[in-house]
């Protein structure tokens, strides 16, 4: 359980991790400038199992895989966003970091509510509400590559 | 019931890479590539994945590209260390397409140049703006390190087939409006997310009226609206290119081949685009899709500290000939730094030995050699507290190119150095 961080539309990767920080290749270096030109307090706040709740069109912009990394980093248990931009949301599976397209949630959670997942079911449960919102299914295929442990096993395996 | 049914363009080159007579729309497949591409800020990463995958040789020594161009020439300790981990990686896997500072450019202007990506090839590049490569007529798209890791050990990856948006082009158009104003306005109506993990294909008799480097603008921003790729369909104009830009890496050959869509293929919508009454136009802060034609911004008289002519998007021979033939015999306004980069070696040279850097020297510009470097506040022309940049790049979020209270401004080569003129966001058609 963690409480959740709520953000607007197109939150882009140059927020996320701006790229004067991708000449650091350790994410415990990266991280310390997770969400900083978006939310200068996230850094010094946020907690393990805390969830950031956004609006359509997360991570928008640049491929850099950094940007999940530091989110993943800084303990946040998963992203909820009614949309992802599509290379982000590739290097969240890939990397191993937990999203998840909930048009509802997104909408109905506000700052700072209590939110619990089940990541089996798809299940994002409100405590502060007392409501509970359904994430949409996985494709087959990217349930799978979470399975085999993300893209690195899965390429490992195939070798 | 038929096995055969209508593709769109970027279908037909994914089945034909996956063995595959027929893909539909949200099928996932494997594909072979043809290229397998990354710079210094994804490169190392990349690396350090491909180790943890097993390490040992690439799936093909010639069809991995290195591009060193983010933060080359290294502007600081750090960025020398990842520099560093590319050259290392790439002389210890034997990569014969490692290119050092030097010869390299900025890779999405330096990979056709160089012949290294052709007609119906399928690419990924650990860079959002691999897209580029949809001009020649190619499926190429951004994916990140731990992709790029895979595609280099496998020589495959995966994709979710994409569905399409069909962009009808009509008519020619007007005096100052390039492909930079064209995919500008299309974002502007389509939005950033418009087309969110689809294709844009396009098509029209207005296709044959843009030039490749209008179509190399195009195609790379794409990303810009969401999309996954942006494509253009092989013509005369893109056989030219082809025939001269040969590849000559050694051991790398390069066949083109042709798709079309079917006539009957299906899209998602149409979106018809009259180029002839397209406009000038600008991104302002913070999105691409906040456009206003030069017209609306003219009347705003929006003052500039900086202005930036280059890029992947903007760096091309024909963007410096626009800029010169403003610049000519002008100065930059008093007060506003302008900056100017070619994207590739060849480009710098072709503009020293056809009179554009004497243009640009000689009107107070910033001549730089290669480099994404002011792209994204890496460096060569990073922006302090409250400074505003028009720029011929393609991305303007909140601390794209320094403070987060700065402000970028996209727009065209054109417009960006006749704003350079006068200190103020300025029709170039008011000008010349």
């Amino acid at each position: 359980m963690g409480k959740a961080y709520k953000y607007g539309d197109n939150v882009d990767t140059d927020v996320i991790i701006p790229a004067r920080y991708l000449n650091l290749i350790e994410p415990a270096d990266l991280s310390k400038h997770a969400m900083e030109d978006i939310d200068a307090d996230f850094v010094r706040t946020v907690k393990p199992g805390d969830v950031i709740v956004a609006g359509s069109n997360f991570g928008s912009g640049s491929s850099r895989e950094q940007a999940p990394i530091v989110l993943k980093e800084s303990g946040l248990a998963a992203v909820i966003a009614p949309s992802f931009a599509r290379i982000f949301y590739r290097n969240a599976f890939n990397i191993g970091f937990p999203i998840l397209e909930s048009r509802e949630a997104a909408s109905a959670i506000e700052a700072g509510d209590e939110i619990e997942i089940d990541f089996a079911g798809g299940v994002i449960a409100n405590r502060t509400k007392g409501e509970t919102y359904q994430a949409e299914p996985l494709p087959e295929f990217m349930r799978g590559l979470i399975e085999s442990g993300g893209l690195v096993d899965y390429v490992k395996a195939r070798r | 019931m038929t096995n055969k049914a209508p593709m769109t363009m970027t279908q037909k080159i994914l089945a034909a890479h996956a063995g595959l007579d027929f893909v539909h729309p949200g099928q996932f497949i494997e594909a072979g590539l043809d290229v397998c591409l990354a710079n210094d800020i994804t490169g190392p990463p990349a690396a350090l994945e491909f180790e943890k995958m097993g390490g040992g040789d690439v799936f093909d020594c010639t069809k991995v590209v290195l591009t060193p161009d983010h933060f080359t020439p290294n502007k600081d300790i750090q960025a020398a260390s990842l520099s560093k981990a590319l050259r290392e990686f790439a002389k210890e896997k034997g990569i014969v397409n490692y290119y050092e500072v030097g010869q390299v450019g900025i890779e999405h202007a330096f990979l056709p140049e160089q012949g290294l990506v052709t007609a119906g090839d399928v690419v990924i590049g650990g860079d959002s703006h691999t897209c580029t490569y949809g001009a020649l007529g190619a499926f190429s798209t951004g994916v990140g390190a731990t992709d790029v890791a895979g595609g280099m050990a496998l020589g495959k990856s995966w994709f979710r087939v994409p569905s399409a948006i069909r962009f009808v082009l009509r008519g020619k158009p007007g005096e100052w409006v390039s492909g930079k104003d064209v995919i500008l306005s299309i974002i502007g109506r389509i939005g950033v997310d418009g087309a969110l993990y689809q294709s844009m294909e396009f098509a029209g008799d207005g296709v044959a009226a843009l030039s490749m480097d209008d179509r190399f603008t195009i195609a790379n921003m794409a990303i810009e609206a969401g999309a996954k790729n942006g494509i253009f369909p092989v013509d005369t104009r893109t056989r030219e290119y082809l025939a001269a830009h040969p590849c000559t890496a050694p051991g790398m050959e390069k066949h083109p081949r042709e798709f079309a869509a079917d006539e009957d293929a299906a899209y998602d919508s149409v979106v018809e685009i009259d180029l002839s009454a397209l406009r000038p136009t600008v991104a302002f802060p913070s999105l691409p899709g906040n456009t206003k034609t030069i017209d609306e911004a003219a009347a705003l008289s929006v003052k500039i500290d900086q202005a930036v002519i280059g890029s992947c998007t903007n760096g091309r021979f024909s963007d410096m000939e626009t800029a010169a033939r403003i610049l000519k015999g002008r100065k930059v306004a008093d007060g506003v730094r302008c900056i100017i980069v070619p994207a590739t070696q060849q480009i710098y040279l072709d503009c020293v030995r056809k009179g554009c850097a004497e243009i640009f020297v000689e009107a107070g510009c910033v001549f730089s050699p290669p480099t994404c470097g002011p792209c994204m506040g890496g460096h060569m022309g990073v922006l302090a507290e409250g400074e505003r940049a028009v720029s011929t790049t393609n991305r303007n979020f909140v601390g794209r190119m320094g403070h987060t209270r700065s402000e970028v401004y996209l727009a065209s080569p054109a417009v960006a150095a006749a704003s350079a003129v006068t200190g103020v966001l300025t029709d170039p058609g008011t000008l010349v």
